[in-house]
């Protein structure tokens, strides 16, 4: 699936300060029935989201119209447990674009940046810095460049590592099918090599 | 030569191509796959008109989203239903081996490679679960990967991957009796933390990792992603070389001296460096059991629940969250809480040796009346065996009934829910909130620890039991 291109984005951003979350809150077992990529987005955060009942909780983030944007921003360790890549469709299909925190689970980071969701790492301090900011101000707004390889609040920048090749990904709209398509003889003549 | 840990050996061994400033182009010896992560893996290839590369490097069996009663019937789940026919389906048009739902060899992935000779000392392996860390038991690169990357390993049987970085955990000494190989993983996962481990591909050495059984090994290798590792492997040696030898698809005759030889050379070598290194005793360890959301949230089961002053102040706030979610309070005992079930099973603990372990503590007992016990199978051999080994009848003397194998209750998918507010003595791998039920309240522990669990109805040392 050809992914979205992502140069730089500004954008308010939903704060969820909360420590490893791990890929079964963002989208539990019992809704990865589905044989598509779609739809995803309805049970995003479904257990914190939605009472037992189906009744919003009011007092969750993503039920609170204060707070919007593309921009997700999480507690340490976000993404830990289940390689369920469901969890980055769920992500991708509720509209967020990036998700920063100070840590990622390294297979949940893998699929954010398969589907076009830019992961952000940024330090305790900055991301602690953003969580206070927009509890001031719900319409405070992040800077995200990718090029530049920087995020922006309030003015004070810090700079955050991706992998030059998945960031020329981003950029521009490749996936890594075809990349391995592309290459499809080297891997033949290794396959040739080993089993001589 | 500069030495070279297990892991470089393995994983240089199947570098197609280093790209500058990138990842690797990283070739799959075999590449598992299940009903839940591959429907839309199939569904991208079929939308670029590409077929699977090598159907026959890749193996078939749905676990995760299937009944455990009545598996000769139609699955009732409509949607359930639905994804293992279309697995069914996919490994059709593309030549895949299926052991399909009632077939003689389906059950957990995990549970299935090993047992019968799929998964190999030396081999890169995948799948689209993130316990695939299991097969690293044998001394195999193995991890797990997100639906994108099945659709790579479908399309060209590799994928893109950055090296990841090495550490190796060292338990030394003598586990105690009573002590099982998954609370010396519990205990791991709770010195390291949940992320303790993310970036890191793992190496298990030591005279207790050692003295280990195959078995034993897979439920260690298999909780490493539970402390945020890619992988968790240990070296093969006559232990791992006995258990392969004579499974069906393990290498025959002059083949066999040939891979033996091989996998041989297997090891780290003296001098090798490692970027992280732990070192632990087997004697400090005591029956694990977690108190908490996360399965780094493990003590021992004579311990107390950390208390407000041994929690760092900024987590703090997770922590009481957690606790808030189990019904537990700061500074608690685990001893002596209420148990209103018990799940046997899983790819951490659904094997021959835990239902052994299992029925020879409960021979001659009886099972608490106020708790409800769900044994699961591992695999349609696993359950085969038992029923032969009179393991089936031990059980059912004692109040519990076998089910069919699958993932069941690990992860909730099918109908086997632990109920809102209920406690569970589990002996799989993750005790997320809601993961074995919305609600559901989980205690990870071993098979030993579990059955002592089943009998008395309450948290309750399995030392002083069995």
């Amino acid at each position: 699936m050809p992914i979205d291109k992502f140069t730089t984005l500004e954008s308010t951003y939903v704060p969820l300060p909360v420590e490893n979350v791990d890929t079964d809150q963002i989208i539990p077992a019992r809704f990865l029935k589905a044989t598509s990529r779609d739809g995803f987005g309805e049970n995003l955060f479904r257990d914190w989201r939605y009472a037992a009942d189906g009744k919003e909780n009011p007092d969750f983030v993503l039920n609170k119209s204060e707070y919007s944007g593309q921009i997700l921003v999480g507690g340490k360790n976000f993404g830990s447990g289940s390689s369920r890549e469901h969890a980055a469709w769920a992500i991708h299909d509720y509209g967020f674009k990036v998700v920063v925190s100070s840590f990622f689970a390294d297979i949940f980071q893998n699929n954010a940046l398969n589907n076009g969701v830019l992961p952000v790492i940024v330090s305790p301090e900055f991301l602690s810095n953003i969580f206070d900011a927009v509890e001031k101000n719900k319409e405070q707004k992040i800077v995200v460049d990718l090029e530049k390889q920087s995020i922006s609040l309030n003015g004070k920048s810090e700079s955050f590592v991706i992998n030059p090749y998945k960031k020329n990904c981003l950029l521009n709209g490749f996936d890594d099918i075809d990349f391995l398509l592309a290459r499809k003889e080297k891997i033949e003549a290794f396959e040739n090599t080993v089993n001589k | 030569m500069e030495p070279k840990t297990l892991f470089d050996k393995v994983w240089d061994a199947h570098v197609v191509e280093k790209i500058e400033g990138g990842p690797s182009v990283f070739y799959i010896d075999k590449h598992l796959i299940h009903e839940v992560t591959s429907p839309q893996a199939f569904s991208g290839l079929e939308a670029r008109g590409l077929k699977v590369f090598r159907p026959e490097n890749t193996i078939a069996t749905p676990d995760h989203n299937i009944p455990t009663e009545n598996q000769h019937l139609t699955i009732k789940d409509e949607l359930s239903r639905k994804q293992v026919e279309t697995l069914t389906a996919n490994c059709e048009k593309n030549n895949i081996t299926l052991y399909g739902l009632n077939h003689p060899y389906n059950g957990i992935v995990h549970v299935v490679g090993p047992e019968l000779g799929h998964t190999q000392p030396g081999m890169t392996l995948v799948c689209g679960d993130s316990h695939t860390s299991t097969h690293g038991a044998f001394g195999a690169v193995a991890f797990g990967i997100g639906t994108s990357e099945v659709e790579m390993v479908l399309a060209t049987q590799c994928i893109l991957q950055p090296k990841p970085k090495k550490m190796r955990i060292t338990i030394d000494g003598e586990l105690q009796k009573g002590v099982t190989a998954k609370d010396l993983t519990l205990y791991v996962i709770a010195q390291l933390g949940t992320g303790g481990a993310t970036g890191y591909f793992v190496e298990y050495a030591g005279s207790a990792v050692r003295a280990l059984s195959m078995e034993g090994r897979m439920t260690v290798c298999n909780m490493s992603i539970e402390m945020g590792a890619r992988g968790g492997m240990i070296a093969p040696d006559q232990t791992t070389f006995d258990y392969v030898e004579g499974r069906e698809f393990a290498p025959k005759g002059e083949a066999w001296n040939q891979a033996l030889a091989k996998w041989k050379e297997l090891k780290t070598d003296a001098g090798a460096k490692f970027d992280k290194e732990y070192v632990y005793q087997a004697s400090d360890i005591e029956p694990m059991l977690t108190y908490g959301t996360n399965p780094g949230m493990g003590i021992g089961i004579s311990g107390s629940i950390p208390a407000a002053k041994d929690v760092d102040p900024t987590e703090l706030p997770s922590f009481k969250k957690s606790l808030d979610y189990m019904g537990f309070g700061l500074g608690d005992k685990l001893i002596g809480k209420k148990v209103d079930y018990v799940f046997v099973g899983s790819c951490t603990n659904g094997r021959i040796e835990d239902l052994r372990v299992l029925a020879g503590a409960v021979k001659g007992k009886k099972k608490a009346d106020s708790v409800t016990a769900w044994i699961v199978p591992g695999s349609k051999q696993v359950e085969k065996q038992a029923i032969e080994e009179g393991l089936v009848e031990i059980l059912e003397q004692a109040g519990f009934k076998m089910r069919q194998p699958g993932c069941s209750a690990c992860l909730a998918m099918n109908d086997d829910k632990i109920p809102a507010g209920k406690y569970s003595v589990s002996t799989s791998n993750r005790n997320f909130e809601g993961r074995q039920g919305p609600g559901a309240r989980t205690m990870l522990a071993s098979p030993l620890t579990a059955a002592a669990a089943a009998i008395t109805g309450v948290v309750s040392d399995p030392r002083e039991l069995f």
